[in-house]
């Protein structure tokens, strides 16, 4: 069996600083849990940093840091903190290589979570850091697609805002697009969503609907094939973009671009427009199967 | 403290007065069509600094400024030409391809690291920096920029961390026009003591300055400089006709040397200027 997402993540960062690539800052980082088990046992001689709780002024540290061409990678336990991390990584780091000819790549991991953990920490966050030109924006699910965005930032010189979620860590399986042959609809996933989008999918086709997937996994710039592409304008009622952040951002800015592309209505599915609580009733959490499956078949009926 | 030393602190303040005094003249007669943010008044602070730093101890530090990094960017020694260029938006000549304007000046040539814009950002950035490259580190920032909650945090990590910095609050006592009694009535040396750093309070003089060099580099200290902004916070114009100035002072103390270097770099900095209105 191959190794799950965390594993692969827990690799890389090894690598990354026993060969001197670079160093790892966060908060709390060698305590216990090693960040949900993606952190080698590994402390400050080895490059493993521990900032202080000064949030803001840890995103500019980090971002000195990338200054002098080491490639640091920035753990963000919850992807919510960003509005006080991301200050000077979408300020400084993004606009240095632009305004100075000064490249200054930090690798941050957000990490995203929810259920449970009220209002302001969970969830996804890379709308956040859409709209500032300057960086790259990703959201990898599977150990290879965490190798190939590792190498990708390794051989670059920008920023990259990696998307994560907790609830694919244990992820070993890599998962595919369905773009063969001619769709009554299209999936579009992104981040934790990509999970439910296979039941939804499976849900839907024994109903005898045939369902294409498309998972995105660069989301800035954006990647979809020119194959993915036709599956969508080929498609018989259009697509529905999955995402684990509010869609007034990433979501609908894609739907706008894609349904220019390919001529079709492009709908999208997120997080509700409120807060988060604590209790199941009062919960704010990414679309499940059944979520998607009614509002599909409801698209489809209208 | 010896006279030449403080004759060649001179030498470097009379370049920065007569850079900003036409920089002031240009922006007034709208030559120069950017926001301008001056340094006149203030130029022995880097002044007294560079040649310390530089001349005597012949150390390269990486420097983090803020936006008013006029005399910074030329007591450590940034090439003029340049410098003109960004302020009367030469595009080719410009470092930054007249991106960064008076507030984001930098240099490769001098380890001088560009400045966002957003005050204060310089000091956790420039700590960032010195922890990752153990290199002697210098970071400037206002009595104003000072009281950014990022700033002070980032303090105290650099004291933890006992890094090669030395921090340079530039006090003019003013943010834009607001005193410091007004925002605070807290002092920025008590506050860099109370992290375990050194931490003093001194006058812009070169003498002053100078009784701390000891300390450069060897461990994280903060200075915090009382000094006069001579011009308005941005652009051309005077707030008062009675602030101190410290170039007239020096200028009266060391005699008919200080005026020679003077005239001769009144002289100087004009041309250059001309020569780059020429090319307009
Ligand atoms: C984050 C941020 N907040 C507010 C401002 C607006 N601002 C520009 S300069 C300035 C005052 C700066 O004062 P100080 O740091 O003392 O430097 P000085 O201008 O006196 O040299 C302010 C409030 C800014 N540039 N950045
Ligand atoms: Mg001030």
């Amino acid at each position: 069996m191959g190794k799950t997402l965390k594993e692969t993540i827990k690799e890389i960062i090894r690598k990354h600083l026993k060969n001197k690539k670079g160093k790892v800052f966060g908060q709390c980082l060698t305590a216990v849990g090693w960040v949900g088990g993606t952190l080698p046992e590994l402390y400050e001689k080895d490059g493993m940093i521990e900032l202080s709780m000064a949030d803001v002024a840890g995103g500019g540290i980090v971002t000195g840091s990338a200054l002098m061409k080491e490639k640091p990678i920035y753990v963000i336990r919850y992807q919510g903190f960003n509005w006080y991390n991301a200050p000077m990584i979408v300020n400084y780091a993004a606009k240095s290589k632009e305004i100075w000819n000064t490249p200054c790549p930090v690798f941050v991991r957000g990490i995203g979570m929810e259920g449970g953990i009220g209002p302001v920490a969970g969830s996804s966050h890379h709308s956040l850091y859409y709209r500032m030109p300057g960086l790259k924006i990703v959201s990898p699910m599977t150990p290879n697609e965490y190798k190939k965005i590792y190498d990708s930032f390794m051989k670059d010189n920008e920023v990259y805002y990696v998307s994560e979620h907790r609830g694919s860590f244990n992820n070993r399986i890599e998962l595919k697009n369905d773009i063969k042959g001619r769709k009554d609809f299209v999936i579009i996933a992104i981040s934790i969503t990509r999970f439910e989008a296979i039941k939804a999918k499976e849900i839907l086709e024994k109903k005898g609907l045939k369902i294409g997937i498309i998972n995105i996994l660069w989301i800035k710039p954006l990647k979809v094939s020119k194959a993915s592409i036709k599956c969508i304008a080929n498609s018989k009622f259009g697509a529905l973009i999955l995402d684990d952040d509010y869609v007034d951002g990433i979501s609908n800015s894609i739907a706008n671009k894609l349904s220019h592309l390919t001529n079709k209505k492009i709908f999208t599915l997120g997080l509700s427009d409120k807060s988060a609580g604590f209790h199941k009733r009062v919960d704010n959490l990414p679309p499940n199967s059944s979520q998607i499956v009614k509002k599909i078949i409801s698209l489809i009926r209208n | 403290m010896h006279k030449n030393l403080r004759i060649k602190i001179f030498e470097k303040a009379s370049l920065c007065r007569h850079f900003e005094t036409n920089a002031y003249k240009f922006s007034e007669k709208k030559l120069i069509k950017i926001p301008i943010y001056l340094s006149a008044g203030q130029e022995f602070i880097s002044a007294s600094l560079a040649t310390i730093i530089n001349d005597i101890y012949k150390i390269k530090p990486l420097i983090f400024a803020q936006h008013r990094c006029h005399s910074t960017y030329l007591s450590f020694g940034g090439e003029i030409d340049n410098l003109i260029a960004e302020l009367l938006g030469n595009y080719r000549l410009s470092n930054t391809k007249c991106m960064g304007g008076s507030a984001s000046i930098y240099s490769k040539k001098i380890n001088m690291f560009g400045h966002d814009g957003h005050m204060g950002t310089q000091v956790p950035i420039g700590i960032g920096a010195c922890f990752t490259s153990k290199k002697p580190t210098i970071v400037f920032m206002g009595d104003a920029s000072a009281e950014e909650d990022y700033v002070l945090g980032a303090l105290g990590w650099a004291a933890t961390k006992k890094l090669p910095i030395l921090f340079i609050v530039e006090d003019n006592n003013l943010s834009i026009l607001t005193e410091k009694k007004v925002r605070r009535n807290w002092d920025m040396h008590d506050v860099a003591r109370s992290f375990k750093m050194k931490g003093f309070n001194l006058k812009d003089s070169p003498r002053e300055i100078e009784k701390y060099k000891k300390f450069f580099f060897k461990e994280p200290m903060l200075l915090n400089i009382n000094t006069n902004r001579m011009f308005w916070h941005a652009g051309a114009g005077k707030d008062s006709d009675k602030t101190f100035d410290r170039y007239l002072k020096e200028k009266k103390i060391l005699g008919k040397e200080a005026e020679k270097i003077d005239k001769k770099f009144n002289s100087m900095v004009k041309k250059l200027w001309e020569k780059h209105l020429k090319k307009q």
